[in-house]
């Protein structure tokens, strides 16, 4: 089955699965999976999650020229499942991370080492129906080799000299050039998946809402999304467009806060001290309007917590002007310092071509030609009634990210702006119905677009849960963007890039 | 007073004098962020609690790990000792040149950039490697400002360039003003400042000086953070000293001319790290491989200084 096939024609032909909402799911046996990777190899289909459970192995899909969105699964009771890698390397790690938590076994896949297990946990494939024992000692992690005269490793982390989230990166370098780098990461895995199962809705809420905090909002509204779907809620208007208001925030506050990163590594201090002024007015806002400065449980399926008052009302205004003027004139210093620019400018390249490979989404992608934002597609509220660019950079180096962040951060104050202009009135939330059933969301956090799949079982209780950080699509892309350029601009391309370690781990 | 009193007042001066100046740069640099930053008595105490401190010694050092701080400090103090801080009557004026102060200073990065190679942590190398790259391009630089300043002055004592300079020999020279450009430099890449180097990093990676003094920790780790800031209050003494000399006491001055001298250096000083502190403020770090441009740039003006005096002679 070659051609012009979409994901959704190809897909139908498995077997589908009912109260899997809002889009479908498809269950697959062997040879539909085997004639979906071959087909993966012609397609413009990109791997938006791979999760697993005990015996079978879930994929999420886009078909990034109908924009649909599908679910395939194929049960594999005999703990294997041919692997997606050769068609697509993004999924390498999810399938290491796959037979890491649920020991199904990637079949065909080259890398077979360990992921999230580094043999430390108090037993192996914990997700399994029957976890093994745990490894007698600690796995001795074989990294890959870079031969040559004169080459020397540098390892890094997992401990950092700041006070930074733990990962290891072994470095490969020729003086200073580097050519190899090769993450390791996992450290912080807290074995989300296992604590979601079982729990009441409000309870995994909150737990999905602290995957990785700076991006809480998000990972709220897409497990909140989620919920809804599976459960057919409808949420009232008001509720969507004051999500979507937490959401800018949190956009906003995280894309200024990174640029004054980006510039701190550059040893050019003043502007994270801007930046951390500007992100404080923010998260003191953010504390007014709806009680917690991050907007930590704020969004909950159902609607949100508290609505916005005649406080907030008065003061979002005042707070957008105060944003716009000194952001403005952040982002002049930034273009007048010529020290600076030299920095960011040419560091750090992501190809175009591999952007797209790897299904980058975030500013990540958006800097490197691949210009996919999930608040654009269909049936995301209340974006379909707003009016918003999607931005997009082709240099792909550090400046192209931090100009990407730029130009989001005058979107995000304008979006806010036509959100108080139009506002709907009425309730923030309505009740869940306590009915089962399966969904999946997806929102676009500042870093990407943030996958939460769920299944409800009877009486509201959560079965399953998968959250897929976009991190995963990115902490690859950083491996290929250092290689060719010198050991300390590595500094300035991780913070350009951002990503989780809490959400890739957990 | 006599030329031992001021030598040992000198001696202390500068050791008593230098984490205040340190602490006086981070303090500036904290306000221009808008942070309101420790007193600038902090270094002090920093000090003070280092050597509280146990010092832990990494199982793969060997004698010259333990050795370096010691004879770092050394180098870099008894450089500080010679260069003419408030006065010129000192006792050991006449053995100090501008050529012993480059090896001095040299023997102080040898030992550090050794020590850092020898524990055998990647950083160590990597922060030794990048030092005697700027150590390599640096001190040509500096030995052409010294070549420059004694062809003008006639001596390779500071002491006496100084005397020389203030004796009225030198009046608005070209050649004087590219040295003290070409010094300027070079004092911002001895001293391991941005944009050369960044000394409040956390970075491993990016680390030049700090990344070979990472193992040490507590007396060994205070001496090493004293040499750095003796380094600094020297180059503030050599530049304001040579290009600032007013103020600063000659033989024979009574106690009112030593204490204007005291004075005028305190201000020399505090004026040249608000400055430092201002450069720092306004600009990034540059690519490790920019660095040969940067003091490349510096030989450049250290060479054109040179050649400009003949040109001057000639015409």
């Amino acid at each position: 089955m070659m051609g012009n096939v979409t994901l959704l024609e190809f897909l139908s032909a498995g077997q589908p699965v009912v109260d899997h909402r809002p889009f479908p799911r498809f269950r697959l046996d062997g040879r539909a999976w085997r004639a979906m990777i071959e087909q993966m190899a012609a397609a413009e289909w990109s791997v938006m999650a791979l999760w697993g459970e005990p015996d079978e192995v879930h994929v999420a899909l886009r078909d990034e020229e109908t924009g649909d969105i599908a679910v395939a699964s194929h049960p594999c009771p005999e703990h294997r499942f041919h692997s997606l890698a050769r068609a697509r390397p993004s999924a390498i790690r999810l399938e290491r991370a796959v037979h890491d938590l649920w020991g199904l076994a990637p079949l065909g896949a080259e890398d077979r080492r360990p992921w999230l297990d580094h043999g430390r946990w108090p037993q192996r494939h914990p997700l399994a129906a029957h976890p093994l024992p745990p490894a007698e000692q600690p796995h001795v992690y074989d990294f890959l080799a870079a031969e040559g005269h004169g080459l020397h490793q540098i390892p890094v982390g997992p401990v950092h000299a700041g006070i930074i989230e733990p990962g290891h990166f072994r470095f490969h370098a020729q003086g200073e050039t580097v050519v190899r780098l090769e993450e390791r990461l996992g450290y912080v895995h807290k074995g989300v998946a296992g604590l979601l199962a079982g729990k009441t809705i409000d309870q995994a809420a909150r737990i999905v809402g602290r995957i990785s905090g700076d991006a809480t909002v998000s990972y709220a509204l897409a497990f909140a999304r989620a919920v809804e779907a599976a459960t057919g809620c409808e949420v009232p208007p008001r509720a969507h467009w004051l999500r979507a208001l937490m959401a800018e925030l949190e956009r906003i506050a995280n894309h200024i806060f990174d640029m004054g990163a980006i510039c701190n590594d550059a040893a050019f201090a003043i502007m994270l001290s801007h930046m951390g002024v500007l992100r404080e007015r923010i998260l003191r806002a953010n504390d007014t309007m709806f009680g917690h400065r991050l907007l930590m449980d704020c969004v909950r399926p159902g609607g949100i917590v508290r609505d916005l008052g005649p406080e907030g009302l008065h003061l979002l205004p005042l707070l957008l002007r105060t944003l716009r003027k000194d952001f403005n004139r952040a982002v002049t210093l930034y273009n007048e310092t010529p020290s600076l620019l030299d920095r960011t400018t040419g560091t750090g390249i992501v190809t175009a071509s591999l952007a797209h490979r790897f299904g980058a989404g975030g500013v990540v992608g958006r800097a490197s030609g691949r210009a996919h934002d999930c608040r654009r597609s269909p049936g995301y509220p209340p974006y379909d009634d707003l009016d918003m660019a999607v931005i997009e950079a082709l240099d792909g180096d550090v400046n192209a990210r931090v100009e990407v962040r730029i130009a989001e951060v005058r979107a995000s104050l304008l979006l806010i702006s036509q959100m108080l202009a139009d506002l709907p009135k009425g309730p923030v939330s309505v009740a869940l119905p306590q009915v089962a059933g399966e969904g999946m969301a997806v929102a676009e956090s500042f870093r990407g677009e943030v996958v939460v799949w769920v299944r409800i079982g009877e009486g509201g209780v959560v079965e399953r849960c998968h959250a897929h950080d976009p991190s995963w699509f990115q902490w690859p892309l950083l491996e290929a963007a250092i290689e060719g350029n010198i050991v300390a601009d590595f500094p300035l391309c991780n913070k350009s890039f951002n990503c989780s370690y809490s959400g890739h781990d957990q | 007073m006599s030329a031992i009193l001021g030598q040992i007042g000198q001696i202390f001066l500068v050791v008593a004098l230098a984490p205040l100046i340190t602490g006086w740069v981070r303090l500036v640099k904290s306000r221009l962020q808008g942070r309101i930053g420790a007193s600038p008595l902090q270094p002090y105490r920093d000090i003070y609690r280092l050597l509280q401190k146990e010092a832990v010694v990494a199982h793969s050092a060997s004698w010259v790990f333990r050795t370096a701080p010691y004879v770092t400090f050394a180098a870099v103090w008894l450089a500080a000792a010679v260069i003419p801080t408030f006065t010129t009557n000192l006792f050991l004026a006449p053995a100090a040149d501008l050529i012993a102060l480059v090896a001095l200073l040299g023997v102080a990065r040898f030992w550090t950039a050794l020590a850092g190679m020898d524990v055998g942590t990647a950083f160590g190398g990597l922060g030794a490697s990048r030092e005697m790259m700027i150590a390599s391009l640096a001190e040509p630089a500096m030995l052409m400002v010294s070549f420059s300043l004694s062809l003008i002055s006639g001596t390779t004592s500071p002491a006496q360039i100084i005397a020389f300079i203030l004796g009225g020999g030198v009046g608005i020279e070209v050649s004087m003003g590219l040295s003290l450009a070409a010094l300027i430099m070079v004092a911002i890449a001895e001293n391991g400042r941005i944009p050369i180097d960044n000394p409040a990093t956390h970075l491993e990676l990016t680390m030049v000086h700090e990344a070979m003094v990472l193992e040490y920790s507590g007396r060994h780790l205070a001496l090493m953070e004293g040499a750095g800031m003796v380094r600094l209050t020297l180059f503030m003494a050599l530049i304001g000293g040579i290009f600032a000399p007013w103020g600063i006491a000659v033989p024979g001055a009574n106690a009112v001319g030593v204490v204007v001298g005291l004075a005028a250096f305190l201000a020399k000083c505090f004026v040249l790290a608000t400055g430092l502190a201002v450069f720092e403020t306004m600009i990034a770090k540059m690519r490790v491989f920019r660095y040969a441009a940067f003091l490349g740039g510096a030989l450049l003006l250290g060479l054109l200084a040179t050649v400009f005096l003949y040109v001057s002679e000639a015409v």
